[in-house]
Protein backbone atom coordinates (compact mmCIF):
# COMPACT_ATOMS: atom_id res chain seq x y z
CA UNK A 1 0.00 0.00 0.00
CA UNK A 2 1.25 3.27 -0.94
CA UNK A 3 -0.03 5.79 1.05
CA UNK A 4 -0.05 9.27 -1.08
CA UNK A 5 -1.00 12.57 0.31
CA UNK A 6 -4.29 13.84 -1.22
CA UNK A 7 -4.49 17.57 -2.82
CA UNK A 8 -5.56 19.99 0.50
CA UNK A 9 -4.91 23.48 -1.22
CA UNK A 10 -6.68 25.79 -2.92
CA UNK A 11 -6.17 27.14 -6.25
CA UNK A 12 -6.09 30.70 -5.66
CA UNK A 13 -4.14 33.75 -6.85
CA UNK A 14 -2.55 34.14 -3.51
CA UNK A 15 -1.67 30.63 -3.19
CA UNK A 16 0.31 31.13 -7.14
CA UNK A 17 2.21 33.90 -5.19
CA UNK A 18 2.99 31.92 -2.06
CA UNK A 19 4.36 29.35 -4.66
CA UNK A 20 6.03 31.74 -6.45
CA UNK A 21 8.67 32.32 -3.21
CA UNK A 22 9.28 28.72 -3.25
CA UNK A 23 10.18 28.55 -7.04
CA UNK A 24 6.92 26.71 -7.55
CA UNK A 25 8.33 23.38 -5.97
CA UNK A 26 5.28 22.94 -3.33
CA UNK A 27 2.43 22.19 -5.40
CA UNK A 28 0.92 18.94 -4.56
CA UNK A 29 -0.32 16.48 -7.29
CA UNK A 30 -3.40 17.01 -8.16
CA UNK A 31 -4.86 13.81 -7.40
CA UNK A 32 -3.64 10.76 -5.52
CA UNK A 33 -2.72 7.33 -7.00
CA UNK A 34 -3.12 4.85 -4.40
CA UNK A 35 -3.78 0.82 -5.00
CA UNK A 36 -6.89 -0.35 -4.26
CA UNK A 37 -8.98 -1.37 -0.70
CA UNK A 38 -10.40 -4.33 0.14
CA UNK A 39 -13.65 -3.08 -0.27
CA UNK A 40 -15.96 0.21 -1.02
CA UNK A 41 -19.42 1.56 -0.07
CA UNK A 42 -19.84 2.59 -4.44
CA UNK A 43 -17.22 1.78 -7.31
CA UNK A 44 -17.39 2.91 -10.36
CA UNK A 45 -15.80 1.66 -13.37
CA UNK A 46 -14.95 4.44 -15.82
CA UNK A 47 -12.42 7.24 -14.67
CA UNK A 48 -13.60 9.67 -17.63
CA UNK A 49 -15.98 12.81 -17.77
CA UNK A 50 -19.19 10.86 -16.75
CA UNK A 51 -17.25 8.20 -14.36
CA UNK A 52 -15.51 11.03 -12.22
CA UNK A 53 -18.51 13.33 -12.32
CA UNK A 54 -20.59 10.56 -10.71
CA UNK A 55 -18.00 10.25 -7.94
CA UNK A 56 -17.87 13.52 -7.58
CA UNK A 57 -21.62 14.01 -7.08
CA UNK A 58 -22.34 10.87 -5.34
CA UNK A 59 -19.70 12.81 -2.47
CA UNK A 60 -21.50 16.40 -3.22
CA UNK A 61 -24.69 16.08 -3.35
CA UNK A 62 -25.44 12.28 -1.47
CA UNK A 63 -22.33 12.36 1.28
CA UNK A 64 -21.10 8.84 0.00
CA UNK A 65 -17.06 9.22 -0.05
CA UNK A 66 -15.74 5.74 0.43
CA UNK A 67 -15.63 5.55 -3.68
CA UNK A 68 -13.34 4.30 -5.65
CA UNK A 69 -13.10 5.16 -9.55
CA UNK A 70 -11.54 2.19 -11.62
CA UNK A 71 -10.27 3.17 -15.26
CA UNK A 72 -8.08 0.93 -17.89
CA UNK A 73 -6.03 3.02 -19.20
CA UNK A 74 -5.53 6.36 -17.95
CA UNK A 75 -8.08 8.94 -16.81
CA UNK A 76 -9.69 11.28 -19.14
CA UNK A 77 -8.09 9.25 -22.13
CA UNK A 78 -10.50 7.93 -23.64
CA UNK A 79 -13.57 9.88 -25.12
CA UNK A 80 -13.43 12.63 -22.78
CA UNK A 81 -10.01 13.76 -24.46
CA UNK A 82 -11.21 12.58 -28.08
CA UNK A 83 -14.26 15.33 -28.45
CA UNK A 84 -14.59 18.95 -30.30
CA UNK A 85 -15.52 20.01 -26.46
CA UNK A 86 -18.83 21.81 -27.76
CA UNK A 87 -21.74 22.67 -25.00
CA UNK A 88 -25.13 23.21 -25.47
CA UNK A 89 -28.74 22.17 -24.74
CA UNK A 90 -30.58 23.44 -27.64
CA UNK A 91 -33.15 19.54 -27.80
CA UNK A 92 -35.73 18.96 -29.14
CA UNK A 93 -37.39 16.37 -26.68
CA UNK A 94 -37.97 17.30 -22.95
CA UNK A 95 -36.15 14.73 -21.38
CA UNK A 96 -32.88 15.66 -23.24
CA UNK A 97 -33.61 19.30 -22.94
CA UNK A 98 -33.62 18.88 -19.36
CA UNK A 99 -30.52 16.80 -18.72
CA UNK A 100 -28.36 18.96 -21.15
CA UNK A 101 -29.53 22.03 -19.68
CA UNK A 102 -29.12 20.74 -16.28
CA UNK A 103 -25.09 19.95 -17.61
CA UNK A 104 -25.04 23.11 -19.22
CA UNK A 105 -26.24 25.49 -16.00
CA UNK A 106 -23.31 23.57 -14.04
CA UNK A 107 -21.02 24.23 -16.39
CA UNK A 108 -21.32 27.81 -16.09
CA UNK A 109 -20.02 27.44 -12.27
CA UNK A 110 -17.94 24.15 -12.55
CA UNK A 111 -14.65 26.16 -12.36
CA UNK A 112 -15.93 27.75 -9.35
CA UNK A 113 -17.23 24.65 -7.93
CA UNK A 114 -14.09 22.22 -8.15
CA UNK A 115 -11.60 24.85 -8.16
CA UNK A 116 -10.10 24.05 -11.04
CA UNK A 117 -10.41 26.06 -14.32
CA UNK A 118 -12.01 24.24 -16.65
CA UNK A 119 -12.09 27.47 -19.40
CA UNK A 120 -16.05 27.00 -20.03
CA UNK A 121 -16.76 29.44 -23.04
CA UNK A 122 -20.15 30.44 -23.47
CA UNK A 123 -19.13 32.18 -26.95
CA UNK A 124 -23.08 31.03 -28.50
CA UNK A 125 -23.37 28.01 -30.89
CA UNK A 126 -25.07 28.79 -34.17
CA UNK A 127 -26.91 25.14 -35.77
CA UNK A 128 -27.33 26.56 -39.46
CA UNK A 129 -30.38 26.05 -41.32
CA UNK A 130 -29.42 25.17 -45.12
CA UNK A 131 -32.75 23.42 -46.20
CA UNK A 132 -36.74 24.01 -45.79
CA UNK A 133 -37.01 20.94 -44.41
CA UNK A 134 -33.64 21.85 -41.70
CA UNK A 135 -34.84 25.62 -40.63
CA UNK A 136 -38.81 24.21 -39.89
CA UNK A 137 -37.04 21.60 -37.85
CA UNK A 138 -35.35 24.41 -35.92
CA UNK A 139 -38.06 26.26 -35.70
CA UNK A 140 -39.71 23.49 -34.41
CA UNK A 141 -36.68 23.34 -31.67
CA UNK A 142 -36.71 26.76 -31.12
CA UNK A 143 -40.44 26.55 -29.63
CA UNK A 144 -39.54 23.64 -27.65
CA UNK A 145 -37.05 25.11 -26.27
CA UNK A 146 -39.11 27.87 -25.09
CA UNK A 147 -41.37 25.62 -23.14
CA UNK A 148 -38.10 23.76 -21.74
CA UNK A 149 -36.83 27.11 -20.36
CA UNK A 150 -33.59 26.67 -22.98
CA UNK A 151 -32.97 29.87 -24.40
CA UNK A 152 -32.15 29.58 -27.31
CA UNK A 153 -33.52 31.37 -30.89
CA UNK A 154 -33.94 31.67 -34.32
CA UNK A 155 -31.68 34.28 -36.49
CA UNK A 156 -31.53 35.66 -39.58
CA UNK A 157 -28.84 34.64 -42.52
CA UNK A 158 -27.36 38.47 -42.04
CA UNK A 159 -26.93 38.15 -38.74
CA UNK A 160 -24.93 34.32 -39.02
CA UNK A 161 -23.05 36.41 -41.67
CA UNK A 162 -22.81 39.07 -38.52
CA UNK A 163 -21.99 36.65 -36.05
CA UNK A 164 -19.59 34.98 -38.32
CA UNK A 165 -17.72 37.04 -40.52
CA UNK A 166 -16.03 34.40 -42.12
CA UNK A 167 -19.04 32.23 -43.42
CA UNK A 168 -20.25 32.10 -46.62
CA UNK A 169 -24.27 32.49 -46.44
CA UNK A 170 -25.12 32.49 -50.21
CA UNK A 171 -23.05 28.97 -51.57
CA UNK A 172 -23.88 27.08 -54.53
CA UNK A 173 -25.28 24.12 -52.85
CA UNK A 174 -26.84 25.11 -49.70
CA UNK A 175 -26.98 28.66 -48.94
CA UNK A 176 -27.37 29.59 -45.35
CA UNK A 177 -31.15 30.42 -44.55
CA UNK A 178 -31.13 31.25 -41.41
CA UNK A 179 -29.57 29.47 -37.66
CA UNK A 180 -30.77 27.95 -34.53
CA UNK A 181 -28.34 30.08 -31.83
CA UNK A 182 -28.19 29.63 -28.38
CA UNK A 183 -26.12 32.09 -26.85
CA UNK A 184 -25.00 30.43 -23.60
CA UNK A 185 -24.02 27.32 -25.57
CA UNK A 186 -19.96 27.50 -26.08
CA UNK A 187 -16.74 25.23 -24.86
CA UNK A 188 -14.91 24.00 -22.55
CA UNK A 189 -11.50 22.84 -22.00
CA UNK A 190 -11.92 18.82 -21.74
CA UNK A 191 -8.91 17.87 -20.13
CA UNK A 192 -9.64 19.79 -17.01
CA UNK A 193 -12.84 18.64 -16.80
CA UNK A 194 -11.56 15.21 -15.66
CA UNK A 195 -8.67 16.69 -14.17
CA UNK A 196 -11.33 18.82 -12.07
CA UNK A 197 -13.43 16.19 -10.67
CA UNK A 198 -10.71 14.06 -10.34
CA UNK A 199 -8.89 16.88 -8.30
CA UNK A 200 -11.91 17.33 -6.18
CA UNK A 201 -13.12 13.38 -5.91
CA UNK A 202 -9.72 12.55 -4.86
CA UNK A 203 -9.78 15.37 -2.03
CA UNK A 204 -13.32 14.07 -0.82
CA UNK A 205 -11.31 10.73 -0.43
CA UNK A 206 -12.13 8.56 -3.11
CA UNK A 207 -9.68 6.33 -4.66
CA UNK A 208 -8.87 6.61 -8.44
CA UNK A 209 -6.72 4.07 -9.57
CA UNK A 210 -5.81 4.17 -12.72
CA UNK A 211 -4.46 1.44 -15.38
CA UNK A 212 -6.90 -1.35 -13.89
CA UNK A 213 -8.71 -3.20 -15.75
CA UNK A 214 -12.26 -4.58 -14.60
CA UNK A 215 -12.38 -8.43 -15.73
CA UNK A 216 -15.59 -9.79 -14.07
CA UNK A 217 -18.56 -8.86 -12.04
CA UNK A 218 -19.35 -11.13 -8.96
CA UNK A 219 -22.90 -11.41 -7.87
CA UNK A 220 -25.11 -13.48 -4.99
CA UNK A 221 -29.15 -13.44 -5.19
CA UNK A 222 -29.30 -11.33 -8.19
CA UNK A 223 -27.56 -8.32 -6.17
CA UNK A 224 -23.26 -7.31 -7.20
CA UNK A 225 -21.11 -8.23 -4.83
CA UNK A 226 -17.74 -7.28 -6.10
CA UNK A 227 -15.21 -6.78 -9.29
CA UNK A 228 -12.19 -8.88 -10.23
CA UNK A 229 -9.36 -6.71 -11.50
CA UNK A 230 -6.04 -6.64 -12.60
CA UNK A 231 -5.57 -5.05 -9.67
CA UNK A 232 -7.86 -8.28 -7.47
CA UNK A 233 -10.73 -8.01 -6.12
CA UNK A 234 -12.77 -4.93 -5.08
CA UNK A 235 -15.78 -5.34 -3.19
CA UNK A 236 -18.65 -2.87 -3.49
CA UNK A 237 -22.27 -2.75 -2.27
CA UNK A 238 -23.06 -0.87 -5.44
CA UNK A 239 -21.23 -0.56 -8.90
CA UNK A 240 -21.93 2.01 -11.68
CA UNK A 241 -21.23 1.20 -15.15
CA UNK A 242 -19.68 4.18 -16.79
CA UNK A 243 -17.28 3.41 -19.84
CA UNK A 244 -18.66 4.45 -22.96
CA UNK A 245 -17.16 2.69 -25.93
CA UNK A 246 -17.29 -0.70 -23.93
CA UNK A 247 -20.20 -0.45 -22.16
CA UNK A 248 -21.57 -3.51 -23.56
CA UNK A 249 -18.08 -6.04 -22.69
CA UNK A 250 -18.75 -4.71 -19.23
CA UNK A 251 -22.29 -5.49 -19.24
CA UNK A 252 -21.61 -8.76 -20.73
CA UNK A 253 -19.54 -9.34 -17.69
CA UNK A 254 -22.95 -8.36 -15.04
CA UNK A 255 -24.49 -10.96 -17.63
CA UNK A 256 -27.02 -8.74 -19.65
CA UNK A 257 -27.32 -7.02 -22.74
CA UNK A 258 -27.00 -3.45 -23.95
CA UNK A 259 -28.58 -1.97 -27.06
CA UNK A 260 -25.74 -0.32 -28.17
CA UNK A 261 -23.01 -0.76 -30.73
CA UNK A 262 -19.84 0.66 -30.95
CA UNK A 263 -18.66 2.83 -33.66
CA UNK A 264 -15.35 5.61 -34.23
CA UNK A 265 -16.11 9.19 -34.41
CA UNK A 266 -13.41 11.23 -35.54
CA UNK A 267 -12.21 14.72 -35.23
CA UNK A 268 -9.30 16.60 -36.31
CA UNK A 269 -7.51 20.26 -35.75
CA UNK A 270 -5.71 22.56 -38.00
CA UNK A 271 -2.81 24.19 -38.00
CA UNK A 272 -2.93 27.38 -35.27
CA UNK A 273 -4.00 30.38 -37.36
CA UNK A 274 -4.99 33.90 -36.13
CA UNK A 275 -8.69 34.25 -34.75
CA UNK A 276 -11.16 34.16 -36.90
CA UNK A 277 -14.53 33.09 -35.43
CA UNK A 278 -15.42 33.26 -31.90
CA UNK A 279 -18.42 31.03 -32.05
CA UNK A 280 -19.15 27.74 -32.41
CA UNK A 281 -21.01 26.37 -35.74
CA UNK A 282 -22.62 23.79 -36.58
CA UNK A 283 -24.13 22.77 -40.18
CA UNK A 284 -25.46 19.44 -39.81
CA UNK A 285 -27.38 19.28 -43.81
CA UNK A 286 -23.39 18.99 -44.72
CA UNK A 287 -22.52 17.60 -41.88
CA UNK A 288 -19.46 19.26 -40.17
CA UNK A 289 -18.53 21.57 -37.16
CA UNK A 290 -15.79 23.86 -36.25
CA UNK A 291 -15.30 26.00 -33.81
CA UNK A 292 -11.46 27.74 -32.74
CA UNK A 293 -9.60 26.70 -29.72
CA UNK A 294 -7.67 29.33 -27.58
CA UNK A 295 -4.59 28.21 -29.49
CA UNK A 296 -6.00 29.24 -32.63
CA UNK A 297 -6.48 25.42 -34.11
CA UNK A 298 -9.79 25.05 -36.04
CA UNK A 299 -11.15 21.75 -34.25
CA UNK A 300 -13.85 20.00 -36.62
CA UNK A 301 -15.62 17.16 -36.25
CA UNK A 302 -17.95 15.37 -38.63
CA UNK A 303 -20.07 12.11 -38.54
CA UNK A 304 -19.24 8.93 -37.11
CA UNK A 305 -18.35 5.93 -39.43
CA UNK A 306 -21.39 3.47 -39.91
CA UNK A 307 -19.75 0.35 -39.17
CA UNK A 308 -18.44 -1.82 -35.68
CA UNK A 309 -15.60 -0.59 -34.90
CA UNK A 310 -13.05 -0.44 -31.54
CA UNK A 311 -9.89 0.72 -33.16
CA UNK A 312 -10.11 4.63 -32.05
CA UNK A 313 -9.43 5.43 -35.94
CA UNK A 314 -11.96 5.82 -38.42
CA UNK A 315 -12.08 5.91 -42.35
CA UNK A 316 -9.89 8.29 -44.09
CA UNK A 317 -13.10 9.45 -46.72
CA UNK A 318 -15.20 10.82 -43.58
CA UNK A 319 -13.28 13.79 -42.93
CA UNK A 320 -12.64 13.95 -46.44
CA UNK A 321 -16.74 14.88 -46.78
CA UNK A 322 -16.71 16.34 -43.43
CA UNK A 323 -14.02 18.93 -44.71
CA UNK A 324 -15.54 18.76 -48.37
CA UNK A 325 -18.53 20.67 -46.45
CA UNK A 326 -16.52 22.78 -44.37
CA UNK A 327 -14.85 24.61 -47.23
CA UNK A 328 -17.80 24.88 -49.21
CA UNK A 329 -19.18 26.64 -45.90
CA UNK A 330 -16.12 28.48 -45.06
CA UNK A 331 -14.16 29.03 -47.90
CA UNK A 332 -11.25 30.90 -46.07
CA UNK A 333 -10.05 27.48 -44.75
CA UNK A 334 -9.42 25.89 -48.19
CA UNK A 335 -5.75 26.10 -47.65
CA UNK A 336 -5.55 25.16 -44.05
CA UNK A 337 -2.99 22.59 -42.98
CA UNK A 338 -4.59 19.55 -40.55
CA UNK A 339 -2.13 19.36 -38.13
CA UNK A 340 -3.95 16.09 -35.74
CA UNK A 341 -6.96 13.73 -36.04
CA UNK A 342 -8.14 10.99 -33.98
CA UNK A 343 -10.90 8.78 -33.13
CA UNK A 344 -12.65 7.61 -30.05
CA UNK A 345 -15.06 4.77 -29.78
CA UNK A 346 -18.98 5.82 -28.68
CA UNK A 347 -21.49 3.57 -27.99
CA UNK A 348 -24.89 3.95 -29.42
CA UNK A 349 -28.50 3.38 -29.03
CA UNK A 350 -31.33 2.81 -30.96
CA UNK A 351 -32.96 6.02 -30.58
CA UNK A 352 -29.27 7.69 -29.93
CA UNK A 353 -30.43 9.12 -26.41
CA UNK A 354 -28.30 7.90 -23.41
CA UNK A 355 -29.43 5.04 -21.17
CA UNK A 356 -28.99 6.63 -17.10
CA UNK A 357 -30.68 2.88 -15.56
CA UNK A 358 -31.28 0.48 -13.23
CA UNK A 359 -29.74 -3.07 -14.92
CA UNK A 360 -31.28 -6.37 -14.20
CA UNK A 361 -28.45 -7.03 -12.06
CA UNK A 362 -29.60 -5.38 -8.26
CA UNK A 363 -27.13 -2.70 -7.16
CA UNK A 364 -25.78 -2.31 -10.77
CA UNK A 365 -26.19 0.39 -12.46
CA UNK A 366 -25.77 1.28 -16.37
CA UNK A 367 -24.92 4.83 -17.68
CA UNK A 368 -24.04 4.75 -21.43
CA UNK A 369 -25.08 5.46 -24.61
CA UNK A 370 -24.06 9.07 -25.02
CA UNK A 371 -22.76 8.17 -28.40
CA UNK A 372 -21.50 11.72 -30.35
CA UNK A 373 -22.75 13.93 -27.51
CA UNK A 374 -21.63 13.31 -24.50
CA UNK A 375 -18.97 15.76 -22.94
CA UNK A 376 -21.25 18.94 -23.06
CA UNK A 377 -23.65 16.35 -20.49
CA UNK A 378 -20.81 15.55 -18.03
CA UNK A 379 -22.26 17.45 -15.45
CA UNK A 380 -25.76 16.23 -15.85
CA UNK A 381 -25.16 12.71 -16.71
CA UNK A 382 -22.68 12.79 -13.21
CA UNK A 383 -25.53 14.47 -11.22
CA UNK A 384 -28.31 12.01 -12.59
CA UNK A 385 -25.97 8.57 -11.96
CA UNK A 386 -25.10 9.87 -8.47
CA UNK A 387 -29.02 10.32 -7.36
CA UNK A 388 -29.43 6.91 -8.93
CA UNK A 389 -26.41 5.28 -7.27
CA UNK A 390 -27.17 6.70 -4.27
CA UNK A 391 -31.00 6.11 -3.95
CA UNK A 392 -31.12 3.15 -5.69
CA UNK A 393 -34.19 4.48 -8.18
CA UNK A 394 -33.73 6.87 -10.60
CA UNK A 395 -34.81 11.11 -9.89
CA UNK A 396 -36.42 13.26 -12.41
CA UNK A 397 -33.15 13.71 -14.62
CA UNK A 398 -32.54 9.71 -15.47
CA UNK A 399 -36.03 8.27 -14.89
CA UNK A 400 -36.80 8.64 -19.06
CA UNK A 401 -33.20 7.34 -19.98
CA UNK A 402 -34.45 3.85 -18.35
CA UNK A 403 -32.57 0.51 -20.55
CA UNK A 404 -36.37 -0.94 -20.75
CA UNK A 405 -37.51 2.19 -22.91
CA UNK A 406 -36.48 0.13 -26.25
CA UNK A 407 -38.91 -3.01 -24.77
CA UNK A 408 -41.43 -0.22 -23.89
CA UNK A 409 -41.59 1.59 -27.04
CA UNK A 410 -40.88 4.62 -24.93
CA UNK A 411 -37.87 6.46 -27.17
CA UNK A 412 -36.46 9.14 -26.82
CA UNK A 413 -36.02 10.10 -30.24
CA UNK A 414 -32.68 12.57 -30.99
CA UNK A 415 -32.12 10.55 -34.09
CA UNK A 416 -34.84 12.03 -35.35
CA UNK A 417 -34.95 15.31 -34.08
CA UNK A 418 -31.43 16.46 -34.38
CA UNK A 419 -30.94 14.70 -38.25
CA UNK A 420 -27.78 13.32 -37.20
CA UNK A 421 -25.63 12.37 -34.63
CA UNK A 422 -25.51 14.86 -31.91
CA UNK B 1 -9.39 2.14 -45.42
CA UNK B 2 -11.37 -1.02 -45.25
CA UNK B 3 -11.31 -3.29 -49.00
CA UNK B 4 -13.73 -6.07 -49.45
CA UNK B 5 -14.44 -7.92 -52.14
CA UNK B 6 -17.76 -8.53 -53.83
CA UNK B 7 -18.72 -12.07 -53.84
CA UNK B 8 -21.01 -11.34 -56.87
CA UNK B 9 -18.87 -9.02 -59.68
CA UNK B 10 -15.46 -9.88 -57.79
CA UNK B 11 -14.58 -6.74 -57.56
CA UNK B 12 -12.08 -6.19 -54.75
CA UNK B 13 -13.99 -2.70 -53.62
CA UNK B 14 -12.62 0.01 -50.75
CA UNK B 15 -14.70 1.52 -48.55
CA UNK B 16 -16.58 4.45 -50.36
CA UNK B 17 -17.98 2.27 -52.85
CA UNK B 18 -19.83 0.35 -50.32
CA UNK B 19 -22.30 1.22 -47.53
CA UNK B 20 -22.61 -0.88 -44.30
CA UNK B 21 -25.64 -2.29 -43.44
CA UNK B 22 -25.36 -3.60 -39.23
CA UNK B 23 -25.14 -6.87 -38.37
CA UNK B 24 -25.75 -9.92 -40.41
CA UNK B 25 -27.92 -12.97 -39.89
CA UNK B 26 -30.56 -11.43 -37.82
CA UNK B 27 -33.58 -13.50 -36.88
CA UNK B 28 -36.33 -11.50 -37.74
CA UNK B 29 -39.53 -11.11 -35.33
CA UNK B 30 -42.92 -9.53 -36.49
CA UNK B 31 -46.39 -9.77 -35.43
CA UNK B 32 -46.93 -12.29 -33.01
CA UNK B 33 -43.80 -12.52 -31.24
CA UNK B 34 -43.19 -11.48 -27.50
CA UNK B 35 -41.83 -8.23 -26.74
CA UNK B 36 -38.10 -9.56 -25.78
CA UNK B 37 -37.91 -11.57 -28.93
CA UNK B 38 -39.31 -8.12 -30.77
CA UNK B 39 -37.18 -5.49 -28.80
CA UNK B 40 -33.84 -8.34 -29.42
CA UNK B 41 -34.68 -8.27 -33.14
CA UNK B 42 -34.88 -4.55 -33.44
CA UNK B 43 -32.20 -3.11 -31.09
CA UNK B 44 -30.25 -5.99 -28.92
CA UNK B 45 -26.95 -6.25 -31.10
CA UNK B 46 -23.92 -8.27 -29.88
CA UNK B 47 -21.47 -5.71 -30.60
CA UNK B 48 -18.43 -8.03 -29.96
CA UNK B 49 -15.25 -6.82 -29.72
CA UNK B 50 -13.42 -9.45 -32.27
CA UNK B 51 -14.99 -10.99 -34.65
CA UNK B 52 -18.56 -9.85 -36.73
CA UNK B 53 -20.43 -10.81 -39.21
CA UNK B 54 -22.02 -7.84 -41.32
CA UNK B 55 -23.99 -6.68 -44.29
CA UNK B 56 -22.69 -4.46 -46.76
CA UNK B 57 -24.17 -3.29 -50.48
CA UNK B 58 -21.60 -3.07 -52.94
CA UNK B 59 -23.77 0.96 -53.84
CA UNK B 60 -21.30 2.25 -56.14
CA UNK B 61 -21.00 -1.02 -57.92
CA UNK B 62 -23.33 -4.05 -58.99
CA UNK B 63 -25.73 -2.56 -56.24
CA UNK B 64 -26.27 -6.19 -54.50
CA UNK B 65 -26.39 -6.91 -50.41
CA UNK B 66 -23.44 -9.26 -49.29
CA UNK B 67 -21.94 -10.33 -46.02
CA UNK B 68 -18.95 -10.06 -44.43
CA UNK B 69 -16.74 -11.55 -41.71
CA UNK B 70 -14.61 -8.88 -40.19
CA UNK B 71 -12.75 -8.00 -36.90
CA UNK B 72 -13.89 -4.93 -35.12
CA UNK B 73 -10.78 -4.63 -32.90
CA UNK B 74 -8.15 -5.10 -35.40
CA UNK B 75 -10.45 -4.12 -38.34
CA UNK B 76 -8.97 -7.10 -40.06
CA UNK B 77 -11.52 -8.80 -42.55
CA UNK B 78 -11.63 -12.78 -42.91
CA UNK B 79 -13.28 -12.85 -46.08
CA UNK B 80 -17.35 -11.77 -47.57
CA UNK B 81 -19.97 -14.28 -49.04
CA UNK B 82 -23.36 -13.87 -50.50
CA UNK B 83 -26.44 -13.00 -48.46
CA UNK B 84 -28.49 -16.06 -49.48
CA UNK B 85 -27.39 -17.96 -46.44
CA UNK B 86 -28.56 -18.36 -42.43
CA UNK B 87 -24.99 -19.26 -41.55
CA UNK B 88 -21.34 -17.82 -42.67
CA UNK B 89 -19.83 -20.49 -44.78
CA UNK B 90 -18.08 -23.61 -42.84
CA UNK B 91 -14.91 -23.19 -44.87
CA UNK B 92 -15.10 -19.56 -43.61
CA UNK B 93 -15.61 -20.07 -39.67
CA UNK B 94 -13.00 -22.67 -40.00
CA UNK B 95 -10.37 -20.05 -41.02
CA UNK B 96 -11.77 -17.25 -38.55
CA UNK B 97 -11.14 -20.17 -35.97
CA UNK B 98 -7.72 -20.75 -37.18
CA UNK B 99 -6.60 -17.00 -36.68
CA UNK B 100 -8.87 -16.55 -33.40
CA UNK B 101 -8.57 -19.65 -31.36
CA UNK B 102 -10.41 -18.35 -28.66
CA UNK B 103 -13.26 -17.47 -30.99
CA UNK B 104 -16.44 -18.76 -29.56
CA UNK B 105 -17.73 -20.09 -33.01
CA UNK B 106 -20.76 -18.51 -35.01
CA UNK B 107 -24.05 -18.26 -32.55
Amino acid sequence: MTAQARPSKRYSVFALAKEALSWHMGWEKAWASPEPKKSYDAVIVGAGGHGLATAYYLGKNHGITNVAVIEKGWLGGGNTGRNTTIIRSNYLQDPSAAIYEKARSLYETLSQDLNYNVMFSPRGLLMLGQTHHEVRGYLRTVHANKIQGVETEWISPQKVKELVPIINIDGPRYPILGALYQARGGTARHDAVAWGYARACSAMGMDIIQQCEVKGVTSAGGVVTGIETTKGYIQTKKLGIVVAGHSGQVADMAGFRLPVEAVALQALVSEPIKPCMDVVVMANTVHGYMSQSDKGEMVIGGGTDGFNNFTQRGSFHHIEETLRALIETFPMISRLKMLRQWGGIVDMTGDRSPIISKTPLGNCFMNCGWGTGGFKAIPGSGWAMAELMAKGEPGPLAEEFSMWRFKEGRFIDESVAAGVAH
Amino acid sequence: MLILECPYCGVKAEETELSPGGEAHLKRFGPGSTDEEFEAYMFARKNPKGVHFERWRHAYGCGKWFLAARCTATLEVFGTYPAQVSAPPQALQDKIKAKRPDWKGFQ
